[in-house]
């Protein structure tokens, strides 16, 4: 499923809303998920799952291509973790 | 600070103009759609935010940390979210202080 297809599947759910309000419904509620984790805050939905950010500390990495060794700075990973909910459907419909 | 379910549908009804039932049904819709997706073995592109994929692991040899005693890990399907370039970029530059602040 894409995201154009989500925005389908959302419009039928809500016959009575202009296609347009689920299309800007779906790009507002990401881009609110996104900002949130740059702004390094967490996401928690109920029976969907969390999103966090994991650290991953400096290290000396290596160019694959020269072999030369090259500093990686610091930073921060998105992660998710999926909550009960998704976790037993997906696992049940297998 | 966490974002919630709560937070997007106050979102909805302030800028997309639907009524706060509306919004909280969108909220709870754009979820299960998903969800409903990766419950028939579909996965999710959401271009800009990241991908949702489903992997299938095979059953493998586990241990009780209690006791020690070995139990298989049974197969299973899980969910693994992957995210896009742009979501990756805009965490990647986050620094915190020694108190797990965020300093930028």
């Amino acid at each position: 499923m894409t995201k154009s297809e989500l925005i389908d599947r959302l419009a039928a759910r809500f016959p009575q809303l202009v296609a347009k309000d689920a299309d800007f419904a779906v790009k507002m509620i990401l881009d609110a998920m996104a900002a949130a984790l740059a702004r390094g805050e967490r996401i928690e939905i109920r029976g969907f799952g969390s999103f966090a950010l994991n650290y991953r500390p400096p290290r000396v990495g290596r160019n694959p291509k020269s072999g030369e060794k090259v500093q990686v700075a610091e930073k921060y990973v998105p992660h998710f973790k999926a909550g009960k909910e998704l976790r037993e459907r997906v696992d049940l419909s297998h | 600070m966490t974002l919630t379910k709560a937070e997007l549908a106050d979102l909805l009804f302030e800028k997309v103009g639907l009524n706060k039932r509306e919004a909280k049904d969108m909220v709870e819709s754009f979820f299960e759609e998903i969800r409903g997706a990766l419950e028939n073995g579909d996965s999710v592109k959401l271009s800009s935010f990241g991908n949702f994929q489903l992997r299938d692991k095979p059953q493998r040899p586990g241990r009780n940390p209690k006791t020690g005693e070995e139990i298989p890990i049974t197969a299973r399907r899980v969910v693994t979210f992957h995210a896009s370039q742009k979501l990756k970029l805009a965490v990647e530059n986050i620094k915190r202080d020694s108190n797990g602040n965020i300093r930028q």
